[in-house]
């Protein structure tokens, strides 16, 4: 019997398919338990690998949890490519629609974090702008000051206390308050850090990365929070290394 | 680039280790016996952070082996051309002393399975498995080892041995062979066969690196040993006792110490390399 990979794989993700006729011991034998040590291989190690990936996740639902949430992502969602450091993009999907888990609303965005934590961690380097480049521009022309930033910064919004999630079970931070937080990650040397944004902080850093004067972006951030801050935002920019050049607008 | 030819023009016939970056510093500071590292390229694709940083600086000082361990050179579907140029990015920056990769499947239907999976060894598969390798060999710009895999199981419908059919591979492609001496133990106690044979059959002359690393002991169906290869612990004796069967055969090699699960400590690793060290000082140069 001529065994294809097609069979093999289908038989390799799938507990309840028979295994493939085909494949013997060394007396001609059918395989049986020979052929699970490589179903087993497959479920261990990617089960690992999102473990890995997601700890936020797993601390949060607890390791029985999360093996067996893993188990069926990782059938429904093989890895698409080799390499491990990307797998799980669709993991917050997946959470977002698995229904035993409705009632923890705020895990795909956690999930989010820890995959944008990730792409930080092997994103490009990239040379900062020196700590007081801003200090020297003329105080007229700040407003006119356009910015790129770092490779590892990212962005993310949520509706839920994301920053305070993580913090809490990661760093040992305080309990989480129900306030919405947008987060902000850095990498100022290599590890990536994630903070959270001052109020209208998203607005602001979102018009920044378009391209927008620090001006406008300053209008929109009080525009979306009157209370925005624009020295808070920057102090967190300059400390995580995040501005990679500044230019000034004609 | 860091390199127009590599650093290190050939692998020492000393220990390596596969690199954690937990032993980093230990490495940067005393590293003992140990005199060339083997990363899995896979874990080097990124764009940069500690990862590379960590490689640049260690390929200033130590041989590097690059070891493939997603490319599925026996894969039934084409090679994935996107990950031959990641390869091909990563052997031109870095310039490596080697390269290496499988003989196994691990990619089918856009899926990659984080495992070394299993070939028959038929003609069909011989064919398959020279073309990537050509492929790999052409986009890398240098010439690969390709590595014996750990079995667990036969196919019905092999009709070469393994050794003959890496022989043929070789010879086919100009490719050289990595030998995990493990792996033969492995494969020869889980389908009854005499390690030793195995080990006369294979075409020593082409063997560019040896791998040394732990299994784990299971059973099969019939109550019978079940070795798994897991690179979770140490070496045991008689997989040390098959590579002083090989090196008296072989001459000396560089010869790896794979942990890549439950990874000890330095001193834990440093004396298994001291413990291939004292076995290479024994064969004769």
């Amino acid at each position: 019997m001529i065994v294809s990979q097609t069979e093999f794989r289908g038989a390799l993700l799938d507990g309840a398919r028979e295994r493939p006729i085909g494949l013997v011991d060394e007396k001609g034998r059918a395989a049986g338990r020979r052929f699970d040590v490589y179903r087993n291989n497959v479920a261990v190690s990617l089960t690992e690998a999102l473990s890995q990936g997601f700890p936020t996740i797993a601390k949060l639902i607890g390791e029985e949890n999360f093996n067996a949430v893993a188990g069926i992502f990782l059938r429904q969602s093989p890895p698409a490519s080799p390499l491990m450091m990307h797998y799980g993009a669709g993991f917050p999907e997946f959470l977002e629609g698995f229904a035993p888990l409705q009632h923890l609303g705020y895990l795909a965005d956690v999930a989010r974090l820890e995959l944008a934590l990730r792409r930080s961690y092997h994103a490009a380097d990239a040379t900062p702008i020196a700590p007081d480049a801003l200090g020297e521009i003329d105080p007229m022309q700040l407003g006119n000051v356009v910015m790129t930033f770092a490779p590892a910064v990212e962005l993310l919004h949520s509706p839920w206390p994301l920053h305070a999630i993580w913090a809490y079970n990661m760093q040992g931070g305080p309990k989480p308050q129900a306030v919405a937080q947008d987060v902000l990650i850095t990498r100022a040397e290599f590890d990536p850090m994630p903070y959270a944004l001052p109020a209208g902080g998203l607005a602001a850093m979102t018009a920044l990365t378009a391209g927008n004067p620090l001006g406008e972006a300053a209008a929109i951030g009080a525009n979306s929070a009157p209370d925005f801050d624009l020295g808070a935002l920057l102090a967190l920019l300059l400390q995580g290394n995040a501005i990679t050049s500044i230019s000034i607008t004609p | 680039m860091l390199d127009d030819t590599p650093r290190f023009a050939k692998l020492p016939n000393r220990p390596g280790v596969g690199y954690k970056p937990q032993h980093y510093s230990d490495l940067i500071s005393d590293a003992g016996d140990v005199g060339w590292l083997e990363i899995h390229a896979e874990n080097y694709m990124g764009s940069g952070g500690r990862p590379l940083a960590q490689l640049r600086h260690l390929a200033e000082r130590f041989p590097i082996s690059v070891h493939g361990v997603g490319l599925s050179i026996g894969g039934e579907g084409a090679l994935d051309p996107e990950h031959l140029a990641r390869l091909q990015h990563l052997v031109d920056w870095l310039n490596p002393t080697v390269f290496s990769e499988h003989l196994a499947w691990s990619t089918h239907d856009g899926a990659f399975l984080n495992d070394l999976l299993p070939l028959p060894y038929t003609q069909a598969t011989l064919t398959r498995v020279a073309d990537h390798i050509d492929q790999l060999q052409n986009a890398i710009g240098r010439q690969m080892m390709l590595e014996n895999p750990s079995s667990y199981l036969a196919f019905e419908e092999s009709t070469w041995s393994e050794p003959d059919f890496l022989r043929e591979v070789a010879n086919r492609t100009g490719c050289g062979l990595l030998l995990d001496v493990n792996n033969v133990f492995v494969s020869a106690t889980n389908l009854h066969y005499d390690p030793k044979d195995y080990i006369s059959d294979y075409p020593l002359d082409k063997v560019g690196e040896i791998h040394l690393g732990g299994h784990d002991e299971d059973e099969d169906d019939h109550g019978r040993p079940l070795l798994i290869d897991s690179h979770g612990k140490a070496v045991v004796d008689p997989v040390w006792a098959l590579l002083d069967h090989t090196l008296a055969l072989s001459g000396p090699r560089p010869v790896l110490i794979e942990w890549d699960n439950d990874v000890p400590d330095w001193p834990e690793l440093h004396a298994e390399a001291s413990r291939a060290s004292t076995a290479l000082a024994k064969v004769p140069a």
